[in-house]
């Protein structure tokens, strides 16, 4: 898989490029407007992340140029600006998903994958990981082919893992995600904890091959067993 | 005191005293004028006199008044030398014809002496004068008159003037009284030729602008401010949790590691409330469809329901009514998770969250601490009714200023010892 990163701020390329290369994808890099043309131009890639403010000219430029070649799948725009007029142009312009800086690195793995997943879509929009299965279409989460019952938020919670497994997971960005954006309540952690010790019950007790680590009490890690 | 009655007052006294010095002068000059021509009829009279008594010699033997108007009295030549003709005014028993009985009137009489035939006579004639206090009344009562009479003009002129004169500036008033910063669209202007009117508007459209400015400054620069502090804190977070994630760190370090993360969370949370905030107040979201509160209500307490079992909480909805509002979705459903989100987070173990949708209002009501919160501050930014709290203060600053975008109505109360937040989104 091969993932080009349009940042034109040195250290975030830097660390994106570095989060990434875990997942064992072969990372480029651009930091301007000319190098990401060129290099759009030149090659092909599985994901591109597309900064919308970049020296040289809009990221949303690009995006023209690319629908134009017809080579504007998998593309996230991350941008530091929130603002929906950007947000509907970047969708309507061909980008895949928009993210809003500052994201966590699991939020970001989660949505590459996303991506990339419904690039490598084989008709059927599931997970398989060790003997579990779990089916995005039906929601259905099946251990050893066998029904196990998820609550709504258990299975977002157990996607988001899968989407970043052997991956850190921290309490904040998992919360973001499967609880929204504007929490800002600290106790959301206990119930997150809660959530989890649930959710690990199920998973032990189907006798699933995966399980949830707690790292340093700031965060987890989905692992094989 | 308004302008119109002001003005009178000045123009009322100051025309009282002009009138009241007027009419003084004017009485005083008024009996100058009679007696002079009184006094011009009297020697007129004397010569008359004389050339008759020349001819008719009974005349001189008219010793008083009671048959006409002068008496002849004979005297002596060095008398009559010395005699000088004299007027005097005086008093004399007369009857008028709106008399009864005679009685005293003010008379001017001409003393004077004449020589007929060598022998020398006193006349003395009289002419009935006005009475003084007849005219003093007359013309005190024509004073009053003509004060009355100029009162009135000048409350109506006063009135015609303002009304016309004053047009631009009342209309000036009007606008600016309802102009709100970074509200109201139009500046507030009035068509004049007046020059005052004309500066004023100047000096106001001046300040205005200057303020304007400012505020627009202010909200950019919170919006700017955030902006810039996406991308570092982008960074922080990710190369920290990258850090984490190697696995190099002693549990010590990571669990420090871990807290600055958490800390660094707080302010990207605080920095999105206050980009959310700067771009309300910028009006920044244009999306508006017409979007079902009920609906909204219906997710926002799905979304809570975990959590809420989690602390013991129930939530309660009631959906008396439709309520279909023209605004952007995204922020219908800000304000309804932020304030069942405070509901839910401020509240007890085996508490009670209740959303009740009736005519145009959502009530969302829910048991807490016992004594009321302080309904002036509590929308207020960075507000914190327990400083202990991990929250960024900014939840109802939010609810307000969107409230206040569209202008909705909202209020907090204690009714039945639960704390009520109610929104009426009938645009005012």
């Amino acid at each position: 898989m091969k993932v080009l990163i349009v940042e034109d701020e040195i250290e975030l390329q830097k660390t994106l490029a570095d989060s990434l290369r875990r997942e064992h994808f072969v990372i480029e890099t651009a930091g301007d407007f000319e190098s990401a043309s060129e290099k759009l131009a030149l090659y092909d890639y599985d994901c591109v992340l597309l900064d919308i403010m970049l020296p040289g000219g809009s990221g949303l430029r690009l995006l023209d140029e690319l629908k134009e070649t017809g080579k504007s799948g998998n593309l996230i725009i991350i941008s530091a600006k929130d603002s929906l007029d950007d947000k509907l142009k970047g969708l309507e312009l061909g980008a895949d998903d928009y993210l809003t800086k500052p994201f966590h690195i699991a939020e970001l793995n989660a949505r590459v994958k996303a991506v990339l997943r419904r690039k490598t879509l084989n008709g059927r929009n599931a997970i398989e990981f060790s003997n579990i299965l779990l089916d995005l279409g039906e929601r259905q989460f099946l251990v050893d082919g066998k029904d196990v019952a998820l609550n709504r938020k258990e299975f977002d919670v157990l996607n988001y893992f899968l989407l970043n497994k052997n991956r850190l997971v921290t309490k904040n960005a998992l919360a973001e995600h499967v609880w929204g954006d504007h929490i800002d309540q600290a106790d959301n952690f206990d119930f997150i904890y809660y959530q989890i010790k649930n959710l690990r019950k199920k998973l032990q007790s189907a006798g699933a091959g995966i399980e949830i680590e707690a790292i340093y009490g700031i965060g987890y890690k989905l692992v094989e067993k | 005191m308004k302008l119109l009655n002001q003005s009178l007052k000045y123009l009322s006294v100051s025309i009282l005293l002009i009138l009241g010095l007027w009419a003084v002068v004017f009485y005083f000059n008024m009996l100058r004028e009679i007696k002079e021509s009184v006094d011009e009829g009297l020697e007129n009279y004397k010569r008359q006199i004389i050339r008759n008594a020349a001819e008719d010699s009974s005349l001189l033997a008219k010793r008083d008044f009671d048959e006409g108007l002068f008496t002849i009295s004979e005297m002596s030549k060095r008398e009559a030398l010395e005699a000088k003709d004299s007027y005097l005014d005086t008093l004399l028993y007369m009857q008028d014809r709106d008399d009864e009985v005679p009685e005293l009137e003010p008379v001017r009489m001409l003393v004077t002496a004449f020589e007929l035939d060598g022998r020398y006579y006193e006349l003395k004639m009289i002419n009935p004068m006005v009475e003084e206090d007849d005219l003093v009344k007359e013309l005190f009562l024509e004073a009053i008159w003509l004060y009355l009479i100029l009162l009135i003009a000048i409350v109506f002129v006063n009135n015609l003037v303002l009304q016309r004169l004053w047009r631009p500036f009342y209309d000036f008033l009007e606008q600016l009284k309802n102009y709100r910063i970074g509200k109201s669209k139009v500046q507030p202007k009035a068509e004049t030729q007046i020059k005052e009117f004309k500066d004023l508007q100047t000096a106001v459209k001046t300040l205005l602008q200057h303020a304007i400015e400012s505020y627009e400054q202010q909200n950019q620069f919170i919006g700017n401010a955030s902006h810039e502090l996406q991308t570092p804190l982008a960074i922080a977070t990710n190369k920290l949790e990258l850090l984490i994630e190697n696995g190099t760190l002693e549990s010590g370090q990571a669990e420090s590691v871990a807290e600055v993360l958490n800390i660094i969370g707080r302010m990207v949370r605080l920095n999105k409330s206050l980009l959310l905030l700067s771009k309300i107040e910028n009006r920044q979201f244009l999306d508006n469809q017409t979007v079902s509160l009920n609906e909204i209500a219906r997710q926002a307490a799905g979304d809570m329901e975990e959590i809420a079992d989690f602390k013991g909480v129930q939530i309660v909805l009631e959906s008396q009514d439709d309520i279909l509002v023209d605004m952007d979705p995204s922020l219908a459903i800000t304000v309804i998770s932020n304030l069942l989100r405070n509901a839910v987070f401020h509240n007890i173990e085996g508490g009670l969250v209740k959303i009740e949708l009736r005519e145009s209002r959502i009530k969302i009501s829910n048991t807490g601490q016992v004594e009321s919160l302080d309904g002036q501050h509590i929308f207020d930014r960075f507000y914190k009714s327990d400083s202990s709290q991990a929250g960024t203060g900014l939840g109802l600053a939010i609810v307000k200023a969107i409230c206040i975008l569209y202008g909705f109505e909202i209020s907090y109360r204690m009714e039945g010892g639960l704390h009520c937040f109610e929104i009426d989104f009938r645009k005012s």
